[in-house]
């Protein structure tokens, strides 16, 4: 693709469109920038450079790059109908369990975009950014009040990555007091990233089973733990949607045992302004801001996962960390700076997401407490109210319990219908709503699990629970039809994953696509 | 409260429908001795004017990189982006949607996520390259750990002139998953010649930033060769990504990795965060790629569409085995970054990387040229060091006194290595002006007269 040649957009399949453009209305197919843009086309207007004697010696770059690029309406076409083939939650409800889909405040947006927060430098003195760090100051205020916790490192860039900060601080303490441990407990229902977080600090994992109701009974961790466990890794509200009721046990258990209670705070958004993690003997929890505290999951990211400490764990705290220095606030940025401080290292260049920081903290200014535990109030009241509604339709593996923020369904109710979880879940596409997660957790079969949060009226609600109720009924009334194709409706029918997995296309070529091997 | 849109009517009826005399009730599964009763001890709800003025007060305190001359780099990078590109990652569609892990109606991401693919791999001179990394500082640690399984050896071999912050990420993933790391002593200006001494046959894998955290140059093939030659990989960090528009490609030198900062396209700079990390390596090593990853397939009507692939190995199906534990990427960090490389093009691309260049060129002169302060980098892309009379970090105060932020003092990254402590690190790039330079340079002038 050089010059201005421009190849044609992919032609598409005729079966698939009635159209000759193979647009549909307002869904237009778009192609993609390597087949509209080309090389010498841009759309920044930028001055010649001023001749200058190169310093890149002969390290120059000689050859092509292959970048195509647009002008600017081309550019703005080009995302805006991407955009429209996207589900969102300021397009309708989007239930998906675990993930806490809130309305994002544009407020916040807008705060975060002010140039003393956007336009601040990571390394610039320390007394020009004395605004950014009150910032940092007042979030981690909030964070442990509401969580009743010690401290807290804010440096994690996800909550993955907040579970390793916590599990890693977890190591050193054990480290510090001469002790190898090799075991980490995970119940069974647990996020995939809890077993892959232990893994990677080198720990075995010794999974958990849940009793009948779908909670890690104190029995259960009482009969794993030995000298040879370093934590347990519980969430909790669970990914069953419940609170672990023998969760103060639990801690007392794993605590006598020497061990550290590690919490994934996916789910603190259930019970914000409710309980308070610390109250629970809990040592260190990550907070994912981009669920509870609202800030935009923009498409998979970017995250932020802040962990909490409980006291004991407050010296392996990562860099950098604040402290105050009269009336300066400053940064600790290396490892044996201060008295009793054993920080177990530093998880990523520079202090953390600030964008997300300035974002949450007008989430939490703008809900206050009385707001906050109003959220959680809601999140847990829509959440029961689509179980109540559904019960006598859908089918709950743990029976019909009280839930806290999501409600799981397993596919029991669909037995012998010959429709699958997978296929309800893509009926839901062609009702307009984005489907539920599916097959998680591992507990129930064919897992549904629906987290409505506080963010839906009664209305939206209402409208969901018909769609749901409507989809059960035909289900069972044999209207296989309705599932096997779906969506129908949506941009694209159901895509080819075994394909893309097995001839992988992970890039444009001009020529031939590329085959990645082994 | 104006995001919550259930009325006290709307809960009545509700509670009505599951049976429950209140909401209280609905808490029940907490212990009764750890619910709590009262609220939070935090101030109440506000209106967005009141949490605008709050937030404003707190940014008025800042010094925004735009306000004044301003020369602050090492590993992030004040550029000009168009408004558009902000513009549309502000599309609802865009910024409150979750993982496409429904493809069919999350075509918008995963096709700017397979363009984002495609510019990455084609920029760092790789075959492919995954839908984005949290930042280049923890793709730098992740492909320290991809080389290991590769390799199965567990010694990394770090350049000097990687940035401390990276090498501090990796050290500490390191140190706790029971790897060993070798970091060669900071440099300015050093040869390859240690770092090729620093390969043994347990070396899984070299990591040498591009231009170096000093600024300075490197050509990579001998490293590479002498890498390869032990059955060790050559991984490549890059923190300032416009660079590649100038510099031979990390792959065109010999890369098996490429890992990179990807700020400077699209993003602005956040105090740090969020920004997007690139990684792109070999096609042969893909199932070895940490995050997630793209792919082109069809739909059940043979139309051309995207997916997540080649998910066993990642941590929602693999658990324990998986290649990492990450889960979110950067989605709409790396939005911005396709965006405004879409924008710009080749041509423009090159031509940014040019006058970023002669930025730098220029205020090198001006500020070399001062008695006393010397050039570290003779070869440079848009930023370099300097050696000045004194201790860099003091001097960095005393130029932002007089309103110019002069760069990154390099005893702030290096505390331990005294010797460093009279350089500093000074970036410019296509947003510095001749005004600027000439306001550093008297600024730089006169703090350094009044110190003698």
């Amino acid at each position: 693709m050089t010059g201005k040649e421009r190849s044609a957009p992919a032609r598409q399949n005729e079966s698939a469109s009635p159209t000759y453009s193979g647009n549909r209305g307002l869904l237009i197919e778009e192609p993609l920038i390597f087949e509209v843009g080309d090389t010498a086309t841009s759309g920044v207007d930028l001055p010649e450079a001023p001749e200058a004697a190169s310093r890149l010696g002969k390290l120059a770059r000689r050859e092509p790059i292959g970048l195509p690029g647009l002008s600017e309406p081309e550019a703005l076409r080009h995302y805006v109908r991407l955009s429209q083939k996207n589900y969102a939650i300021d397009l309708g409800l989007y239930p998906l369990g675990s993930c806490t889909m809130k309305h994002n405040p544009r407020a916040n947006e807008k705060l975060a975009r002010l140039p003393g927060f956007g336009d601040i430098h990571p390394l610039q003195p320390e007394s020009t950014v004395q605004g950014a760090l009150d910032l940092m100051a007042q979030l981690s205020a909030w964070l442990t009040e509401l969580t009743g916790m010690a401290g807290v490192a804010l440096s994690p860039k996800a909550g993955a990555h907040g579970e390793l900060c916590g599990m890693t601080a977890i190591k050193a303490a054990h480290d510090d007091k001469g002790e190898q441990r090799s075991v980490v407990l995970v119940p069974e229902s647990a996020h995939g990233t809890n077993p892959a977080t232990a893994a990677l600090l080198g720990y075995s994992v010794r999974t958990i089973a849940a009793r009948d109701d779908g909670t890690v009974s104190v029995e259960a961790v009482k009969a794993a733990l030995d000298a040879d466990v370093a934590a347990i890794m519980l969430t909790n509200p669970n990914t069953c949607g419940l609170f672990e009721r023998d969760i103060v046990e639990i801690a007392q258990a794993v605590h006598d045992a020497g061990a550290y209670f590690y919490c994934d705070g996916a789910n603190f958004n259930a019970i914000v302004g409710k309980a308070r993690p610390g109250d629970l003997g809990i040592d260190c929890m990550h907070i994912n801001l981009h669920k509870t505290f609202s800030t935009p999951h923009g498409g998979g990211g970017p995250g932020s996962g802040p962990v909490v400490f409980s006291e004991v764990l407050i010296p392996y705290v990562p860099i950098p960390y604040l402290v105050r220095d009269g009336a300066m606030r400053r940064l600790v940025e290396s490892e044996g700076a201060a008295e009793g401080r054993k920080p177990f290292g530093r998880l990523t260049a520079f202090h953390g997401q600030m964008g997300m920081f300035v974002r949450a903290m007008a989430y939490m200014l703008s809900h206050g407490a009385d707001g906050m535990r109003q959220a959680s109030e809601d999140a847990v009241l829509n959440a029961n109210y689509i179980r109540a509604s559904l019960r006598d339709v859908m089918s709950q593996p743990f029976g019909d319990q009280t839930c806290m923020h999501e409600v799981l369904f397993d596919d029991h109710f669909l037995e012998g219908t010959g429709v699958t979880t997978l296929d309800f879940a893509k009926a839901l596409i062609d009702e307009g709503f984005h489907p539920m997660t599916v097959y998680f957790p591992l507990v129930a079969h064919g897992a549904m699990l629906v987290e409505p949060t506080e963010s839906e009226s009664k209305a939206s609600l209402d409208q969901f629970i018909g769609v749901l109720r409507d989809l059960a009924k035909a289900a069972k009334g044999g209207d296989q039809d309705r599932f096997k194709r779906a969506p129908q409706l949506a941009p694209r029918q159901r895509l080819d994953e075994t394909r893309a997995a097995r001839q992988p296309v992970l890039r444009w070529s001009a020529v031939e696509p590329a085959e990645a091997a082994e | 409260m104006r995001y919550l849109p259930l009325s006290d009517a709307d809960r009545q009826a509700m509670l009505a429908r599951i049976g429950a005399a209140s909401i209280d009730e609905l808490f029940e599964g907490i212990p009764e001795n750890v619910r709590m009763s009262g609220l939070p001890n935090l101030p109440l709800h506000a209106g967005e004017m009141d949490v605008e003025r709050q937030l404003s007060k707190l940014a008025a305190k800042n010094l925004p990189a735009s306000s004044l001359p301003f020369f602050v780099g090492c590993g992030a990078y004040k550029h000009h982006v168009p408004a558009s590109v902000d513009h549309l990652i502000q599309r609802s569609e865009f910024l409150t949607s979750y993982t496409p892990y429904q493809p069919e109606i999350a075509q918008g991401t995963l096709q700017y996520l397979f363009e984002f693919q495609t510019q990455v791999a084609l920029l760092t001179g790789m075959e492919v390259a995954n839908a984005s990394m949290y930042d280049g500082s923890t793709a730098c640690g992740e492909a320290v750990l991809m080389a290991h399984r590769i390799t199965r050896r567990s010694k990394a071999v770090l350049a000097g002139g990687l940035h401390p912050h990276y090498r501090a990420v990796v050290e500490t993933l390191s140190r706790h998953s029971g790897h060993s790391v070798r970091a060669l002593e900071p440099i300015p200006n050093g040869g390859s010649g240690e770092i090729i001494a620093g390969i043994d046959d347990e070396t899984s894998c070299v990591v040498v930033q591009m231009p170096d955290y000093f600024g300075g140059l490197h050509d990579l093939t001998p490293i590479a060769a002498a890498a390869h030659e032990r059955g060790a990989l050559l991984i490549v960090a890059v923190t300032e990504v416009i660079s590649l528009g100038a510099l031979r490609s990390p792959g065109d030198m010999g890369a098996d990795i490429v890992v990179a900062e990807g700020q400077s396209l699209g993003n602005g700079l956040n105090f740090g965060g969020p920004y997007v990390g690139l990684f792109a390596t070999r096609a042969k090593y893909v199932r070895q790629m940490p995050g997630r990853i793209c792919g082109e397939t069809v739909d059940a009507a043979g139309r051309r569409g995207y997916v997540l692939t080649l998910s066993t190995r990642e941590q929602h199906i693999r658990r324990e085995r998986a290649t990492s534990n990450i889960c979110t990427n950067s989605g709409l960090c790396a939005l911005a970054f396709t965006i405004h490389l879409s924008l710009l093009g080749e041509a423009g691309l090159r031509r940014l990387a040019e006058l970023n260049h002669a930025s730098a060129v220029g205020l090198a002169d001006a500020l070399s040229g001062i008695d006393g302060v010397e050039l570290m980098t003779p070869e440079f892309f848009n930023e370099f060091t300097l050696r000045v009379p004194g201790n860099g970090a003091e001097i960095i105060e005393r130029l932002a006194e007089k309103g110019v932020l002069g760069g990154v003092p390099v005893g702030r990254l290096e505390p331990d290595q005294p010797e460093l402590h009279d350089l500093i690190i000074v970036a410019a790039t296509e947003v510095t002006s001749e005004a600027d330079i000439a306001a550093y340079r008297s600024a730089l002038a006169e703090v350094l007269k009044h110190d003698r």
